[in-house]
């Protein structure tokens, strides 16, 4: 894991801390080879030592980025393939990340933002309760699994390309969406199982789905004039983030699938 | 046609002769047995022999007795069976129940004796010499270097590369009961009684209620598959942090706390609108893989400041290879849970019939690591069914670290074992969110009933310990050698590491 090489590619990891620049509030980091660890302690310092912009170059994979910090003014910049888990447990600041992401993607986030221009991988989102995550391109499996909403923590996850099976799983609050339109896909808009054991919040699809591909928990509608009240300022917001015309995104009728109960399970026992 | 064809389990007689007409046992009772017309009426059908009228009655004129209804003799069919059809072909429901597995599998903790000495290698008197219990959960180094310390004596090289441990002064901790599944107030109470006798409780997985912010570092945060409660704060305000995986009352099963528990505190403990069914997937979506969970419990770490984090699972079948992954995946301790132990809820069916017994699950677990060489790098704790200081020596000899109490612990606070828990109508007031019984439990009443229990475990665990010849219980730990099997085959013996007695 920790073979070092003057010359020639990565052949890995290496535990030593990355060259880190400050110039004002803002740390430009360099994450080439340097094992995730490092990278992320250098953060954790940068930001403790009064940065509010940490810039990360050349990252490959590195996980765990942006993992449990908290602060609504911080700023993180990924250059490169953000690894697994990024911004899990985050609480408040923004990740840009400005390439694709791989899974676990605002994991159990508390409240800030993420902004991926590109793709990500599976389990984006998982139980994740406060916070936005805008992704350009497509996502994979297990999607939103468990999100839910609290009091003023509503989180919001916008997926601009196709999706695979599992989205919005188990979903018990907050908003879902998938536009189906920067992808690289050609199968469906989404897979199946969507929504299935939803409890809360609600899920739009830009496009129409089969029933089949829609779990029994969701009633299935098309999105009305005051579900678009609540959609336009999440589109708007997420089109300014990647340059897109909140317009276009919006003249597509999307479908709405929101829960049937509160309590799914509520009449599936009986008591001994 | 009738109602239902289930008769009583119980029946109560009140001595109206007795009788102070007082009413106390209708207030009492919270399944609402009793009504009142001139002297108390108890509806049979409603009880679950919990006692709680027969504690409190000044005149003690309750009797609870089983109703000896006869059924036809048929050693196929208990009427325990015959009631479950009756009742599922009423209600067309899945049989949910609380507490441990009640049925009549062999008990191996009571097939197995203890060593004492006698003539040779005299015993130890605890009462009059030092006999150590204290106990550190977490990796220990796979060698330690020392130096002499100039003074004649030698000290560790490099202490600092030893990872942080959690000190125990006894080996016992109070199993993960969810504030939602039990009361603040039984939270309350675990918590003092925690700090005060130097030990851990575990918050569930229903997050970390604002009142127990004091007993932060007594207490160990849980992380399920709901992820209720789990934001940076709660992970940074714990001693240690623990994936729940499994429970030994429901393997592979995941949770539904019902929406009449989650009332306003419960709500924003775990940080979900009032009302709605709190909902534990089966598994961890984000775990499908031993890879997976090294990524969590490295997350965790991440998250936390490299705290001690533990992985919680139910004794199954292949419960040595799991646990094997679950050191390797980087867990800093595992918690062993056996098929007798105790839920707020969980099908009838799962818990009666799915996993194996802790006593099993300890022994082949602490063989694996021992035999990969890899027991030093997790502490292993053990629970599912602890119910004496017996059990917990049993249990250490066979290669657990600590144990978790916590129907044991209930039991401390009122508990009558009546399986009533996934009702919500607790009449003692512990696995509840009425307020009318939570106010049942005071917290300082409830600490000092658990800080008891386990001072007096504590005591007999240095007996036992002083009765083998032994001053600290780091000796007896997967000392198997100090047990004996009586009636048990030679195949359970083989896999517990145990000579039957004459051996």
């Amino acid at each position: 894991m920790t073979q070092v090489k003057d010359s020639g590619p990565i052949v890995g990891y290496v535990q030593v801390d990355p060259e880190v620049i400050i110039e004002g509030d803002v740390a430009t980091i360099e994450c080439k080879s340097v094992y995730y660890k490092h990278v992320n302690q250098a953060i954790r310092t940068a930001f403790a030592g009064g940065v509010k912009t940490v810039k990360l170059m050349n990252v490959n994979g590195q996980r765990y980025i942006g993992t449990g910090i908290s602060g609504k003014d911080l700023r993180i910049e990924v250059n490169g393939t953000a690894g697994q888990d990024m911004a899990m447990f985050m609480d408040g600041p923004t990740v840009e990340v400005f390439g694709n992401a791989q899974d676990g993607v605002g994991n159990t986030m508390n409240a800030g933002k993420v902004v991926i221009h590109g793709d990500a991988g599976d389990v984006l989102g998982y139980g994740m309760r406060g916070g936005k995550v805008f992704i350009k391109g497509d996502v994979g499996y297990r999607v939103g699994i468990h999100m839910k909403a609290y009091e003023s923590l509503v989180p919001i996850m916008v997926c601009g390309g196709k999706s695979r099976d599992f989205f919005g799983e188990y979903m018990a609050g907050g908003l879902l969406v998938l536009l189906g339109m920067n992808s690289q896909f050609d199968g469906p808009l989404v897979g199946g199982y969507v929504g299935t054991g939803m409890h809360g919040g609600a899920i739009y699809l830009r496009g129409e789905v089969e029933p089949w591909q829609i779990g029994k928990e969701c009633g299935i509608f098309t999105a009305d004039e005051d579900d678009l009240k609540v959609l336009r300022p999440v589109i708007e917001e997420y089109c300014a983030a990647f340059d897109m015309d909140a317009e276009e995104v919006l003249s597509q009728p999307f479908t709405k699938l929101v829960p049937i109960s509160h309590r799914p399970y509520g009449k599936l026992y009986t008591y001994v | 046609m009738p109602i239902s064809l289930i008769q009583p389990e119980f029946k109560v007689k009140i001595d109206y002769d007795k009788c102070h007409k007082c009413g106390r046992c209708v207030q009492q009772c919270g399944w609402g047995v009793y009504s009142f017309n001139e002297r108390p009426i108890p509806d049979d059908s409603k009880c679950r022999a919990c006692h709680r009228c027969v504690t409190y009655c000044p005149a003690h004129c309750i009797n609870i007795t089983k109703n000896d209804l006869a059924y036809r003799t048929n050693d196929h069919w208990d009427p325990a069976l015959r009631k479950a059809v009756w009742r599922q072909a009423e209600t067309g429901g899945v049989m949910l129940t609380g507490m441990g597995n009640d049925k009549p599998y062999q008990n191996i903790f009571d097939h197995l004796v203890l060593d004492a000495c006698q003539v040779t290698n005299p015993s130890i008197d605890p009462l009059r010499e030092p006999m150590e219990l204290r106990t550190y959960l977490g990796r220990k180094p796979d060698n330690v270097d020392v130096e002499p310390d100039g003074q004649g004596g030698y000290r560790l090289k490099g202490g600092d590369k030893i990872s942080k441990n959690i000190k125990l002064n006894t080996p016992i901790i109070f199993s993960p009961m969810s504030y939602g599944s039990v009361s603040l107030n039984v939270h309350k109470s675990l918590a003092m009684a925690a700090e005060r006798l130097g030990i851990l409780m575990n918050t569930g997985e229903g997050g970390l209620h604002a009142d127990l912010y004091p007993y932060q570092d007594n207490v160990i945060v849980q992380v399920a598959s709901g992820r209720f409660g789990v934001n940076p704060e709660y992970l940074n305000r714990g001693a240690a942090i623990e994936i729940k995986v499994g429970q030994g009352a429901k393997p592979g099963i995941g949770g539904h706390l019902p929406g009449e528990k989650i009332n306003k505190e419960v709500s924003e403990t775990r940080m979900i609108p009032q009302g709605s069914d709190a909902i534990s997937p089966a598994p961890h979506h984000d775990i499908y893989s031993i890879e997976d969970l090294r990524q969590l419990i490295y997350s965790l770490k991440e998250a936390s400041g490299y705290k001690t984090v533990g992985v919680k699972i139910a004794a199954v079948h292949n419960v040595a290879a799991i646990a094997s992954g679950i050191v390797r995946a980087g867990a800093d301790y595992v918690y062993l849970d056996g098929f007798r132990g105790g839920t707020g809820a969980a099908p009838q069916i799962i818990r009666d019939n799915v996993g194996i017994p802790i006593e099993i699950a300890i022994a082949v677990v602490d063989q694996r690591l021992r035999d990969e060489g890899i027991r030093n790098q997790a502490s292993i704790i053990a629970a599912g069914s602890i119910r004496s200081s017996a059990d917990l020596a049993k249990a250490i000899a066979l290669g657990a670290d600590a144990v978790g109490i916590g129907s044991t612990a209930l039991m401390a606070m009122g508990c009558h074992l009546c399986q009533g828990c996934h009702t919500g109508s607790c009449s003692w007031g512990l696995t509840t969110q009425k307020p009318e019984l939570t106010r049942r439990v005071d917290p300082e009443w409830g600490a000092e009933r658990l800080t008891n229990l386990v001072n007096a475990w504590s005591h007999e665990l240095q007996e036992i310990l002083g009765a083998l010849g032994v001053n600290a219980v780091e000796s007896l730990r997967g000392s198997r050698e100090r047990l004996r099997a009586i009636g048990l085959d030679q195949q359970t013996c083989d896999i517990l590491g145990v000579k039957p007695a004459g051996r």
